[in-house]
């Protein structure tokens, strides 16, 4: 668990509520902070070189070359061309999940019932699937795209066996993450519940979206220091600058 | 570990073909055949991704497999679902009795970060599944998603640690897995010598389909 110590004067803020989705450029130098307000909410993230979107996000690389199946603080986020995407330089729930994905809109329907805009309006039960497939369209994206995303905020463990279990409570109300963008990265975001908590309802919570400069790279020492190998993903990253 | 024998026969398989090491392969199975991936000498991890014959766009999903068995390996009774949602094969006979799906596949540029600069240059199956995908002409860059790793023994710990050990599959260890739909199946006998995934020797594997 590491907490940000440093004020940042704030470019911008939004509130992306629960059930909503969005994209961005993250701006080489720029930090995003993705606060919990509620406690409990669930953010599926994918990631992609903003120049050059065949260049995504890679879950399988992050894990093996940091050695780990959870992300936290001190963790990078890696595309499939040995970069880094984003670094996690701040992180006060300490365990992100890369193993449950997203729902379609049929698991959805199965888990929740049926939700459909007309009786519903704005509050119809959205799915993960759709969600981040209608973002990247956007960017003229597709399915192929759709790749596996990093669930924010969740927590899924694996037992002696490889059986796995949701771990209800692990972000808490005021609990953040930050991402800091040592490249211009695009960022999709759905904010829905996790796949496997058990909630029956469909209830998804808001987060709070909040973005700053960075005036020195120093933010990135933890996660360029924390092994050897992301010395060399940054060492990748900062070949696109020269 | 649960390990189930397959009473298929060799001979009565209506395809065969050996993968040397380090090499790509391509190929189809149709609803409804069985196909056997058997590591020849042991220690041999085989890369693969597989897709919907009739529609390349859908193809193997690990996410959605992992979470509709609420298990984090590959075995006898995994039922590998695509990214729409269908099944895609079953795995049917399992001799090795674990694979791995989290440790994606070796590339050039992965192996920068993981161990020098300087290994840039080395075979990857990245570079395999490419160069398979581009000849063959139905998938590309965009279409290779997270793979599996057939014999390969990536534990995952209940503190969040994950690490690539040595193998646990030997010589004439198999897999076995039956087609719900036509698929194409695209496999890099994975050429990697800095780590114990192939023992540090990579080996062939066959492939081998009945109807």
């Amino acid at each position: 668990m590491t907490a940000s110590l440093t004020l940042r004067p704030t470019l911008y803020e939004e509130l992306l509520p629960g059930g909503g989705h969005t994209s961005f450029v993250l701006k080489r130098g720029q930090l995003l902070r993705l606060s919990d307000l509620e406690g409990g909410a669930n953010v599926s993230l994918l990631l992609l070189n903003a120049a050059e979107k065949s260049e995504r996000l890679n879950l399988p690389d992050s894990l093996k070359c940091q050695h780990t199946a959870k992300l936290t603080a001190g963790h990078c986020l890696y595309s499939d061309m040995g970069r880094v995407l984003a670094a996690i330089t701040a992180d006060t729930c300490g365990w992100h999940d890369s193993f449950g994905g997203v729902l379609n809109a049929a698991e959805v329907q199965e888990k929740y019932g049926q939700g459909r805009y007309q009786e519903l309006r704005n509050g119809f039960f959205r799915n993960g699937v759709d969600n981040l497939l209608v973002e990247m369209g956007k960017w003229n994206l597709n399915l192929q795209d759709l790749l596996m995303c990093l669930n924010l905020f969740s927590k899924v463990t694996a037992d002696r066996d490889g059986r796995l279990h949701f771990q209800a409570g692990n972000s808490k109300a005021g609990d953040y993450i930050e991402l800091y963008a040592p490249m211009d990265t695009l960022v999709v975001l759905s904010a829905l519940q996790h796949p496997m908590d058990p909630n029956p309802e469909y209830a998804p919570k808001p987060v709070q979206l909040s973005w700053s400069r960075v005036d020195s790279d120093g933010i990135s020492v933890l996660c360029r220091s924390s092994r050897p190998e992301n010395a060399r993903g940054f060492h990748n990253t900062e070949r696109l600058y020269i | 570990m649960n390990l189930t024998h397959s009473d298929k026969h060799p001979e009565a398989a209506v395809y065969r073909a050996t993968i040397a090491a380090g090499e790509p392969f391509l190929c189809e199975v149709k609803a409804g055949q069985t196909l056997r991936l058997l590591d020849l000498e042991g220690n041999q991890a085989v890369d693969t991704l597989f897709y919907s014959a009739k529609n390349p766009r859908e193809r193997y999903d690990p996410q959605r497999t992992l979470r509709k068995q609420n298990s984090i390996y590959l075995t006898t009774g995994t039922v590998l679902y695509s990214n729409l949602g269908n099944p895609l094969l079953s795995i049917v006979a399992d001799t090795c009795g674990r694979h791995d799906t989290l440790g994606g596949a070796c590339a050039q540029e992965s192996n920068t970060v993981r161990y020098a600069l300087d290994k840039r240059y080395m075979h990857s199956c990245r570079d395999n599944f490419l160069r398979a995908s581009l000849h063959d002409g139905r998938l590309n860059k965009a279409d290779i998603g997270a793979n599996i790793n057939f014999f390969m023994n990536v534990p995952v710990t209940p503190e969040g640690g994950l690490t690539f050990e040595d193998g646990i599959s030997a010589p004439g260890k198999y897999v076995e897995l039956k087609a719900h739909m036509d698929v194409i199946v695209l496999i890099s006998n994975c050429p990697q010598l800095n780590n114990p995934c192939n023992g540090y020797n990579p080996t062939p594997a066959e492939v081998l389909v009945w109807d």
